[in-house]
């Protein structure tokens, strides 16, 4: 599946989005943070505070409780400013 | 009565006058026109900015957008709906986002137009980053506590 990256949370891991393949333990958008934060320490200062994190699974608002099996898109980013 | 929304994402700036008049030309109907624009300030906490960068994420802000603006066409009855944010580096005093809502009477014109800009503000995936003398840093966002669970929505 496709991970996205937006503001301080791209900045922070060097990258805007990338491919990935999480085994089948992790589950849920709570699991998929714990799994890419430990990819090293520009994911692991992203995710420090895991609370602040907002997620996106194919361009639609999720839970960190929501399943990511079937995901096409999952995006990361902070709270959001627009408007 | 069901118009579609106009909805556009762009870095060029927007001409009000004409956007309104893309909603009332043509159309006897149209009793009532709310106009919000949402301006780059000269100062965030007091401290004065160069300039606002607005990062967006492409595809989710258009639905996002429409969603809500889907949301505010079938909870008023409204004959024309314009939402135009901007994207890219803006300075102070320029237009960052608009807010237009045409209805035959203002009521449904005036809370359309509320709705849209309280939801563009919580669930509108774009991200202001502020340059000032300090430098660069992300503008945060207000009312949201650390514990973002609570704050998520889902589909």
């Amino acid at each position: 599946m496709k991970v996205k990256y937006f503001a301080w949370v791209r900045e922070r891991i060097g990258i805007a989005e990338e491919m990935v393949e999480p085994p089948a333990g992790v589950r849920t958008v709570d699991d998929l943070i714990g799994w890419l934060s430990k990819r090293g320490e520009t994911y692991a200062y992203a995710f420090e505070k895991p609370k602040v994190i907002r997620a996106a699974i194919d361009h639609t608002h999720v839970k960190p409780d929501a399943m990511i099996s079937g995901a096409r898109e999952i995006a990361f980013f902070p709270p959001m400013t627009g408007g | 009565m069901t118009t579609a929304a106009t909805i556009r994402i762009q870095e060029a700036d927007f001409d009000i006058a004409r956007e309104i008049a893309a909603l009332t030309s043509g159309r006897n109907d149209v009793g009532a026109v709310v106009t919000f624009s949402g301006i780059c300030r000269g100062s965030e906490n007091d401290e004065p900015i160069a300039a606002l960068t607005l990062e967006h994420y492409p595809g989710m802000a258009e639905a996002e957008i429409k969603r809500h603006a889907d949301e505010a066409m079938s909870r008023w009855p409204l004959t024309g709906l314009t939402v135009v944010h901007r994207v890219g580096r803006i300075t102070p005093g320029e237009n960052i986002v608009l807010v237009l809502a045409a209805s035959q009477h203002r009521q449904a014109a005036f809370q359309a137009a509320e709705f849209l800009m309280d939801y563009l503000k919580a669930n509108a995936p774009f991200w202001k980053r502020e340059e000032s003398q300090k430098g660069t840093s992300w503008i945060e966002a207000r009312g949201h506590d650390d514990d973002a669970a609570a704050r998520w929505t889902k589909s």
